[in-house]
């Protein structure tokens, strides 16, 4: 698949912008941080930037963006609907929690009512993160999107990144970084390892051949001519190529920049380092790391039409 | 109802008439125009709702050139009116075919990226995805003749290699020729369960061989000055 700059940006600044946020409900609701007024806004502010900077990019590869507003209507059976409603009921819940622990701050108590409604966002935007991987989760015609590690990243790549967003924003305002920097330790181990699952399960060949695609089984089939001189859509949008090489040298940044990296700043920072320096370098790594995860998400999905343009197999 | 088409692999010539037929007639149709950009620069290209492929079937010397036209499949499990979030992309109930709003289309791509058969094509001027009809203004048009009430593909194709009728019906001539020829349908692993379907090649008598004569000493000297002398 060509790999588009809009859909990239969203799903890595988003879902980091969802995973800060459920964080945040979570450290509230569990007590696990300290929170001051520093926190909440600048955690608050920064989620909800993040996530609306990815929503709205995410309309640029639109063709047609006035149509945009329908995208709601067929809840029923499309994930993007899905994802979509899930995002727009999102924002007044989440914005409600952020108001109601800025309340509770001034007057210094504990509110369950509040905890209940972060609870209630934190659902939303786990239910919008889901989504999001379930748009290509679901497709059948891209066998390395069609299986449940997908939804299954997307979700633990927004936390992780949330996680390591939330050590920064928590340094920044000089409260204890221990727990949430352990606690971003564990997540980012864990992605990094369905991550890994991921990578070794797209290895195997399987699904529809050009002799499945054509129809004759029982004989070697081979592409004379696709009948067009110059490019199509079908061209422009699924026979993008990338070399063996560079596709290695990314998964390797996915490696190093996306998790080895911000594992060993927090690390650091988990044995008594505590400088807001060692989580803001841990945040750009792990943005750089992801960024290219995404980037060879689009670039390694290889959709069944390459079958009809000469591919032997998907 | 269950409209759809019958392609025959067996006569198919790869003229590419049905393509520039359906172009023709659905360019100023219901979901037309049918877009073409740089038409006269170096790489023209544009929207098409049928794409016709050629594939070399088998090893030499067992091996035979088979024209591959491919349009929208109107398929049973259509994923890629699922996947639409605006409602745009709608399959009919009443027969089966599945079309496109365009007003309603906000240009997505998400639906193409659903279709395994490449069916559905972005215009890139009106920033809407376009695709097969079935020539939904010409098979209801009561103003045509009967004959003129198929898509505009099947009444071109001259070698005619393309069908169309309703699979619900056992007695239909599509219904018919995919009993007696075998016709199939394209990945079925995928399980979009297409209408359409396609007639493989058949099977031909083998050309006896017995009779043809020994070659003469001068042919075979020919032949053979042919190949060692290079031009
Ligand atoms: S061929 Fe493609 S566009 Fe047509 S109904 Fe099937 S999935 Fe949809
Ligand atoms: S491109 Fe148009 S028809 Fe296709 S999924 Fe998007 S809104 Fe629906």
């Amino acid at each position: 698949m060509h790999p588009a700059f809009s859909v990239i940006f969203f799903t890595v600044a988003s879902g980091a912008g969802y995973g800060l946020f459920i964080l945040m409900a979570l450290g509230y609701i569990l007590g696990f941080v300290e929170f001051d007024k520093g926190v909440t806004l600048v955690g608050g502010l920064l989620s909800l930037a993040l996530i609306s900077a990815g929503l709205l990019s995410s309309t640029l590869h639109l063709a047609n963006p006035k149509n945009a507003w329908r995208a709601f209507f067929r809840f029923r059976t499309s994930w993007l609907a899905r994802e979509g409603v899930f995002a727009v009921l999102f924002y007044p819940v989440a914005l409600l929690f952020l108001l109601g622990l800025w309340v509770n701050l001034e007057a210094g108590v504990y509110n369950g009512f509040v905890a209940f409604i972060g609870v209630a966002a934190s659902l939303l935007a786990l239910a919008t993160l889901f989504s999001t991987g379930m748009i290509y989760g679901c497709l059948k015609t891209i066998r390395q999107w069609n299986t449940a590690l997908t939804p299954t990243n997307y979700l633990l790549l927004g936390l992780a990144t949330g996680g390591v967003l939330f050590v920064l924003v928590l340094a920044w305002n000089g409260k204890p970084t221990l727990v949430m920097a352990s606690l971003s330790l564990a997540l980012l181990t864990i992605a990094a390892i369905s991550k890994a699952i991921y990578y070794f399960w797209v290895r195997t060949v399987i699904g529809p051949t050009i002799n499945t695609a054509t129809g004759f089984t029982r004989a070697q089939v081979r592409l004379l001519d696709t009948g067009h001189t110059a490019g199509t859509f079908l061209t422009d949008e699924f026979a993008y190529f990338a070399p063996a090489k560079l596709l290695l040298a990314l998964r390797i940044t996915v490696f190093v920049a996306g998790f080895f990296i911000p594992l060993m700043l927090l690390g650091f920072m988990v044995l008594g380092a505590q400088a807001s320096g060692l989580a803001f370098l841990a945040m750009l790594s792990s943005f750089i790391g992801i960024g290219a995860e995404r980037w060879l998400f689009f670039a390694e999905a290889r959709h069944v039409i390459r079958l009809y343009h000469g591919a032997q197999h998907t | 109802m269950k409209l759809g088409l019958v392609i025959d692999l067996d006569v198919c010539v790869g003229c590419h008439g049905c393509a520039v037929s359906c172009k023709q007639w659905n360019t100023s149709g219901t979901t037309g125009p049918l877009t073409d950009y740089r038409p006269y620069g170096e790489d023209p290209s544009g929207v098409w709702f049928n794409r016709i492929r050629s594939y070399e079937v088998g090893d030499y010397p067992h091996n035979k050139t088979i024209n591959f036209p491919m349009s929208c499949m109107h398929c049973e499990q259509a994923d890629c009116v699922d996947v639409c979030p605006t409602g745009a992309s709608y399959k009919r109930a009443e027969d089966g075919v599945v079309l496109v709003d365009q007003d309603k289309c906000m240009g997505c791509n998400y639906c193409s990226w659903a279709c395994p058969y490449g069916a559905r094509e972005l215009d890139r001027s009106s920033g809407t995805m376009k695709k097969c009809t079935l020539c939904i203004d010409r098979i209801y048009d009561e103003r045509l003749d009967e004959y003129d009430r198929q898509p505009s593909c099947v009444i071109t194709c001259p070698a005619h290699a393309r069908h169309f009728g309703d699979f619900d019906d056992p007695e239909s001539k599509v219904s018919k020729l995919v009993r007696e020829r075998g016709g199939y349908a394209l990945m079925p692993e995928l399980g979009y369960n297409p209408t359409n379907r396609y007639l493989p090649p058949r099977i031909t008598r083998p050309i006896p061989t017995e009779d043809v004569s020994k070659k003469s000493l001068i042919s075979s000297v020919k032949e053979w000055v042919n190949k060692a002398v290079a031009r």
